[in-house]
Formats: structure tokens, C-alpha cells, sequence
């Protein structure tokens, strides 16, 4: 099965770390990364900028109409994400807990829609 | 065979024939739809004929072909569709030459897993476990959580769809991860437990129906899973806990506290049972776990002669195990409780004071009846008083709510 793993933190917060904790936590990132590329569960991952360059679309009437940043104001914000295939929900949990930005905020695990399921 | 007695043998498998099926179907929704069926069919079938030698193999096997049914009937039954019936055809026949003992075992503990996933809020995990490995119908776990019909039903369905959306495995946890999940499990028995012995809302004050399935519960994954750590623990817990049921309310449902019990109502059986089983659960090696330590402390109450001939110096020493091991306000509030027994109710109330400021427990409204309690020892009626309607106001459990009406008049009558 496939799943999207949203990783969610502060991002005001996340600014705010000194640079040499950021730069451990991107070589932890590397690493984490290439172990599930070596596992074969990596199906692809980006890491997002941050919300202040977000813009939200509705098409309303025909009309597009855009909102500045993102659309719902919370206390984590999305900030990137991993797209992974594991047998089971257990092995995408375990996926998940292993990600550096596990121990700031927080990792939505959603399975992805399957057609002809 | 009558209705009731048919009914009294669904009840007794349809945990252990839905395991075993949704490992043979593959899908968990499946299995309970064809076992629906199964039951159906045996309603006609065992009226007049009585029930089978097994009733559960007749259970899997005919409901196993009513799934085979349900999945050719599809709309679109296409190449996958066929590829899972004859899949299920052909573990129908490798299944019945090889399924031992062990192996129904297994099934039964994936199920029980399953509906303890920990992706499941906890309230869906026990729903879940009453409905599926209980056996109890969608009206009474909806009656245990005072939710009408249709909306404990919308609930249950979502909690399956989710197991197979979300691919929730059929399996039991690897040996990593065992032990988290095997708490998980026994949380889940005992909320079961607490909600059965001591509603958190309605007319009554003991759902002895749950608090019977908790102990079912307990049984069975004990015999499941004799080695598992804590289970005798909370086993004996519930047992001994259990046993005071006949002393807990009068005739008219009005709360009796453990100070007034007539002891002579307490199930010897059972007490002894849990006595048995709280001696093996301490001999185990390793750090003290969370409910054998509860359960101990459930003994020294059952053995004891009365209130006040109970070993409270222990009692005290076992909660602060607790508070070591497993802290939480509602040890804190029963630790104060046993310390009052021991130093009085002053040092105790200084202990609840400090609870209370620290907003520990603010949704739990044994607090103001504990402080309550304490007050009215110290002779600070007036203190006492105030205290007394908090607590009645703050619970939802009528026996409660008369319990400290009846204190409110006693502190006025000067009692």
C-alpha cells in the first residue's frame, strides 16, 4: 500500500533553531532518507517552503480567486512530506517515527486512495 | 432448540468464528456480513434440528460459503473476484486438514490486536472489542456508551473501513513491538472494567453486564497468552474489585460505602480466585507492574476484617509503588484516601490541597467528595458543606448525586 507522510511543525519555532542544530537535523534527514530508498519503501519526498509563500485557489463562479498563505491557520503548519510504499499501516508507522521531524512536531500518516480496491 | 439458547451459542462464538473467518475471507467487513448470514441460516437450521456437535466449525464453514456468495454477487465480479473465492476455496481445504488448536488461538488474539490497534481512539477500541470479540450486538455497545443505535453503528463502520483503507494488519505484533500493544490491550479490558463497575454516568451505579465482559476478557487472553506481563494483575484486580459488587448498593440502588459494607455479602469464590491469582502475579521477576500493584492492594482490602482493621500502612506503601510506577491523579487522590487512615485527615487534606492547585484532576469529581470527606473528619462543616455540593453537582451518577445530598443533611443535622 502507499502512504503520504505529512510532517507537521511549528514553523516560527523551527526558524528560530541555531544553525548547527538545523544542520544535524538536515544530515539526520539525508541519512533517514537514504535508508528507506535502500529499503525500497521511498516513492518520493520534498521538503516545502514556508507558508508565508503559500497562496490558496478557489475557483468561484468561474472565477479564480486567490487567498495569501495558507488555507487554514493552525499551530503546525505542513512542511513536507514523504510518499512511501509499506505492506501494512504498522511498517508506515514505524516509517514515520523514524523521521527527524517526528521528535519537533508531528507525521500524518493517510493511506493513499486505491482504485479498483 | 429455542431462540435464547441459539443466541446464548452465537454469543459464546461469534469472537472466536469471526477471527477465524476474517483470516479464511481476507477482508474484516466481509467476514461479519457472511457470519450475519451464517447466524441467520443457523436460526432456521438448529430450531428444529438442535445445534451441530461443533457449532462454531458449522458457524465458519457456512458463513465462509455465504462469503463466497457475497463476493460473486458483486457487480462487478471480475478476474480479482474469482482469484479470491478460489482462493478461499482452496484454504477451506488445506485450512480444515491443519488448523490446530494454536492456530484458532492465533486467530483469536489477531482479532483482539486488531481491535486494539493503537491508530484507534480509545473509546473505538472498545467498541470495537465489545462488538467483535465480545459478541454483543450494536444496541448494547451503543447501551454501554449511551449513543443511540445508529450513531455507535456509523461508528463501527467507519472503525472497519478504516482497518481496511488504512491496511490496520490481521497479525499479532512482532516481539519489538508486543509489549506496547499487549498494554494497549489490557487498558482497553479495563476500560471495559471501570465503566462497568463504576458508570461514569445514568441510573445506575454498577453495568454489571461490562463489568462481566471485562472479566470474560481477561480470562481469555489470559488463557491466550498465560505469560503476558500484568495480565494475572488485572485479572485479580477485577476479580477482587468484582467480588464486592453485592456489598456495593443497597436495596434501593443508593451507594454503600466500603466503610459500611456488609462484608458478609462479598463473593468468597471470587476473592479467593483473586487472591490466588495476585500471589502468582507478585512472584513474578522484574519491576512491579501497574495492576498487579492495584490488585495487591484490592487483596489487603478483601482480607481484611473490617474498614478499620485494614492493613493501611501497607495500603499506603503499595500506592506510593504506584506513584512511582505509574503516577496519575487518580492514584494521588486514593494515595491522600489511605494516608488519612494511617497520619488522619489532616496531612491527607494537605495532600489533595496540592492536587487540586495543581489542576491535576479537574474533570474527576471524587476530588471534592475526598476533600469533602476529609472536612468533615477535621469538623470544618462549613468547609465540608461547600465542598459536598461541588461534588454533587460535578457527577453525572444519580447514586452520587444522592449519596452527598444525604452528607449535606447529616453535616446539618449536625450529625
Amino acid at each position: 500500500m502507499q502512504y503520504l507522510l505529512m510532517i507537521y511543525l511549528n514553523e516560527v519555532e523551527y526558524a528560530k533553531m541555531e544553525k548547527e542544530a538545523e544542520g544535524k537535523m538536515l544530515a539526520e534527514y539525508q541519512t533517514f532518507t537514504q535508508s528507506i530508498i535502500a529499503s525500497g519503501n521511498y516513492k518520493g519526498g520534498d521538503r516545502l517552503q514556508p507558508t508565508t509563500t503559500s497562496t490558496t485557489v478557489r475557483v468561484r463562479d468561474g472565477k479564480i480567486l486567490t487567498t495569501d498563505g495558507p488555507f487554514a491557520e493552525t499551530r503546525e503548519q505542513l512542511g513536507g512530506y514523504y510518499m512511501i510504499e509499506a505492506n501494512n499501516l504498522d511498517e508506515a508507522i514505524g516509517i514515520a517515527a523514524r523521521i527527524p521531524g517526528a521528535r519537533l512536531g508531528s507525521i500524518e500518516v493517510r493511506p493513499v486512495w486505491q482504485y479498483n480496491h | 432448540m429455542t431462540p435464547e439458547a441459539i443466541d446464548q451459542v452465537f454469543r459464546d462464538e461469534a469472537g472466536r468464528a469471526l477471527a477465524t473467518l476474517i483470516r479464511l475471507v481476507g477482508d474484516f467487513e466481509l467476514a461479519e456480513d457472511a457470519l450475519q448470514d451464517a447466524f441467520a441460516a443457523a436460526l432456521l437450521n438448529w430450531r428444529g434440528a438442535g445445534a451441530p456437535a461443533n457449532p462454531r466449525a458449522w458457524l465458519v464453514n457456512v458463513a465462509r460459503n455465504k462469503a463466497i456468495d457475497r463476493i460473486r454477487r458483486q457487480r462487478n465480479f471480475r478476474a480479482k473476484e474469482a482469484e479470491i473465492v478460489h482462493a478461499i476455496e482452496r484454504d477451506a481445504v488445506s485450512d480444515e486438514a491443519a488448523a490446530t488448536p494454536n492456530d484458532l488461538d492465533d486467530d483469536m488474539l489477531r482479532l483482539i490486536f486488531t481491535c486494539c490497534h493503537p491508530s484507534f481512539a480509545p473509546e473505538v477500541q472498545v467498541a470495537l472489542t465489545l462488538r467483535t470479540v465480545c459478541g454483543l450486538t450494536t444496541a448494547e455497545v451503543a447501551r454501554a456508551f449511551l449513543a443511540s443505535e445508529e450513531a455507535m453503528a456509523q461508528r463501527l463502520l467507519r472503525a472497519k473501513q478504516k482497518i481496511r483503507l488504512a491496511g490496520i494488519p490481521y497479525e499479532v505484533p512482532g516481539r519489538h513491538a508486543l509489549e506496547e500493544r499487549l498494554r494497549g490491550v489490557l487498558t482497553v479490558i479495563y476500560l471495559v472494567f471501570t465503566e462497568g463497575y463504576l458508570a461514569t454516568s445514568g441510573p445506575e451505579l454498577i453495568r454489571h453486564d461490562l463489568a462481566r465482559e471485562a472479566i470474560r476478557l481477561g480470562r481469555l487472553v489470559l488463557g491466550l497468552m498465560p505469560e503476558a506481563p500484568d495480565i494475572k494483575g488485572l485479572l485479580a484486580l477485577m476479580l477482587l474489585h468484582d467480588a464486592r459488587r453485592a456489598g456495593r448498593t443497597d436495596a434501593s440502588g443508593d451507594i454503600v460505602l466500603l466503610e459500611e459494607q456488609d462484608r458478609s455479602l462479598w463473593n468468597s469464590e471470587q476473592i479467593a480466585e483473586g487472591l490466588d491469582l495476585v500471589e502468582q502475579a507478585l512472584g513474578v521477576r522484574g519491576r512491579p507492574q501497574p495492576y498487579t500493584v492495584q490488585a495487591a492492594i484490592a487483596a489487603l482490602h478483601a482480607q481484611a476484617q473490617s474498614y478499620h482493621d485494614t492493613d493501611w500502612r501497607q495500603i499506603v506503601g503499595l500506592y506510593e509503588v504506584l506513584l512511582r510506577i505509574a503516577p496519575s491523579p487518580v492514584i494521588e487522590l486514593n494515595h491522600a484516601a489511605a494516608v488519612s487512615m494511617v497520619d488522619g485527615p489532616a496531612r491527607a487534606l494537605a495532600l489533595v490541597e496540592s492536587l487540586a492547585a495543581r489542576g491535576g484532576l479537574r474533570q474527576y469529581d471524587l476530588l471534592p467528595a475526598v476533600r469533602a470527606d476529609l472536612l468533615r473528619r477535621l469538623d470544618r462543616r462549613e468547609e465540608a458543606r461547600s465542598a459536598y455540593r461541588a461534588a454533587r453537582d460535578s457527577t453525572q451518577l444519580e447514586p452520587l448525586k444522592r449519596l452527598y445530598a444525604r452528607r449535606l443533611v447529616e453535616l446539618d443535622a449536625g450529625a
